[in-house]
């Protein structure tokens, strides 16, 4: 990703920042600057909204043939994040196994490299999940 | 009243145990556990560094009380693994936490930089230029493969708000002792810190943290019976309970502080993390004696005593230091490569 992009969505990814619709509160992110729900009563009203970063997992697949740069991470998980507030999203899972995932999973985002542009270039950062340990002992 | 507002730290789930180091490289079986007293420690996966470690490390105190980004008017993270060479580990936090308008900057000084960034932002709010700092000590440290700090070099990180309002633990008295001493270093480029071997421990480590401990406690009027806990650098299991034991302390007051048996040594984290794990369980009244050391060589020592404030506080908000200790997933010696990108591949 080249850096100016990258740098333009930092707030959305470090702090999984959306959006609100405020005529008929659905949450989106990424965000959005239109509901396509309410169209044009949406327009300019649109709201940041920070998603708490709590959700479970919706569907998963387990990585064997890697993207560049995720040699040392394979097998990983990759998931649909189904948010507590609504909105679906991809996120890695770490720190658990892939024997261990299911459907329907608790887990809570947090924060983590994702990519690095070679050995001399930036580091982004954003989110991934990890199981919500404190969810599944409850 | 000027202390800590509140705090949190933060320890990757990944561990490797001793034996599985001394299994690779050919060295007595009970050398780590009777030599360092070190049983395991925390490995950073792939994708953690110190910049992550200290977001965590700060959401979690976060959680325990919102301050918001706006109050926070300085942030200094001490480290010696900061990501980037150049380009800040503060200003990546700046933005995470919305605290735009904060001093801020990053900090080295081997094991002691997190307490520099504590004492920075403690004076500054003393001064009554912030209302509230964030002051964050944040490792992945580096350990040649092979070498004693292989067992000892681990990750890990605590974040203090500091303030004068709903101060949980007052910090009534901080000293430092400070001297060019060569124990242990690491010049620009090098992948690896070098280190004086047993010269690391009587001219820097028991110089450094007896001088700064007496210091305090002359200051402060006090003496080692004062304390209900006391918290040493801990590059190792073992040297925190001999300079205790030689100051005139218990082995009941450090123990509760010493983690590096369980996680080895977190470097800038080290002592403010051991720190977090007494401030998971003391009670109102109590007196706590810090004391870090950072190679090169320095020690900073805090003298604090914890308020009624720390009742009403949401200590259960997030994960005590030792449920992250327990809360553990153990790795071999190549996964263990893997994860700190020790590897060397041939199209390097």
């Amino acid at each position: 990703m080249v850096v100016p992009r990258f740098w333009r969505e930092r707030r959305h990814r470090y702090n999984l920042i959306g959006t609100k619709c405020p005529v008929c509160n659905t949450v989106y992110f990424p965000p959005r600057n239109v509901c396509p729900k309410c169209g044009r009563d949406s327009v300019g009203k649109m709201e940041e909204f920070a998603l708490s970063g709590k959700g479970k997992i919706y569907s998963y697949t387990v990585v064997h043939q890697n993207v560049l740069g995720y040699k040392y991470q394979k097998p990983y998980i990759m998931a649909i994040v189904e948010t507590s507030e609504g909105p679906k999203l991809t996120a890695q899972i770490v720190d658990v196994d892939p024997e261990e995932v299911y459907i329907g999973m608790p887990v809570r985002a947090v924060f983590r490299r994702i990519s690095e542009d070679g050995k001399a270039g930036i580091i982004q950062y954003g989110y991934k999940f990890v199981p919500d340990w404190d969810a599944l002992d409850k | 009243m000027v202390g800590i507002v509140t705090y949190g730290s933060y320890i990757p789930v990944y561990r490797i145990k001793s034996e599985e180091i001394a299994r690779m490289w050919g060295d007595r079986e009970d050398y780590p556990a009777k030599g360092l007293k070190i049983l395991s420690k925390s490995v950073p996966a792939y994708d953690e560094d110190a910049a992550t470690i200290a977001v965590e490390a700060t959401r979690n105190a976060l959680r325990r009380k919102h301050i918001p980004g706006e109050k926070i008017g300085a942030i200094f993270v001490g480290s010696e693994s900061h990501p980037y060479a150049v380009k800040p580990t503060a200003s990546l936090l700046a933005e995470v936490f919305g605290a735009y308008n904060a001093h801020a900057a990053d900090l080295e000084f081997a094991c002691k930089a997190g307490t520099a960034a504590m004492q920075i932002v403690y004076s500054m709010v003393k001064a009554g230029m912030i209302e509230y700092g964030l002051a964050v000590g944040t490792d992945t440290s580096q350990g040649q493969p092979g070498d004693a700090l292989d067992y000892s070099a681990s990750a890990g990180g605590t974040a203090y708000i500091i303030g004068d309002r709903d101060v949980i633990a007052e910090i009534n008295h901080t000293v430092s002792f400070v001297t060019d001493t060569p124990d242990f270093w690491r010049r620009e480029g090098q992948r690896y810190p070098s280190h004086g071997g047993r010269f690391t421990g009587e001219p820097a480590y028991f110089k450094h943290v007896m001088t700064a401990a007496r210091m305090l406690m002359s200051k402060a009027g006090t003496e080692p019976k004062d304390y209900d806990y006391v918290v040493f650098h801990q590059p190792n299991g073992k040297f925190p309970l001999r300079v205790g034991k030689r100051l005139g302390f218990t082995k009941e007051q450090i123990e509760p502080g010493l983690l590096t048996p369980y996680i080895g040594n977190t470097y800038s984290g080290a002592t403010p993390t051991g720190l977090s794990a007494v401030l998971d369980i003391a009670k109102p009244g109590d007196r706590i004696l810090a004391v870090s050391f950072g190679s090169g060589a320095g020690s900073d020592a805090f003298d604090i005593t914890v308020t009624d404030e720390i009742e009403k506080f949401n200590r259960d908000a997030a994960p005590t230091v030792r449920k992250m200790i327990e809360h553990a997933r153990y790795v071999d010696y190549a996964t263990y490569l893997k994860f700190r990108r020790m590897i060397v591949e041939v199209d390097e």
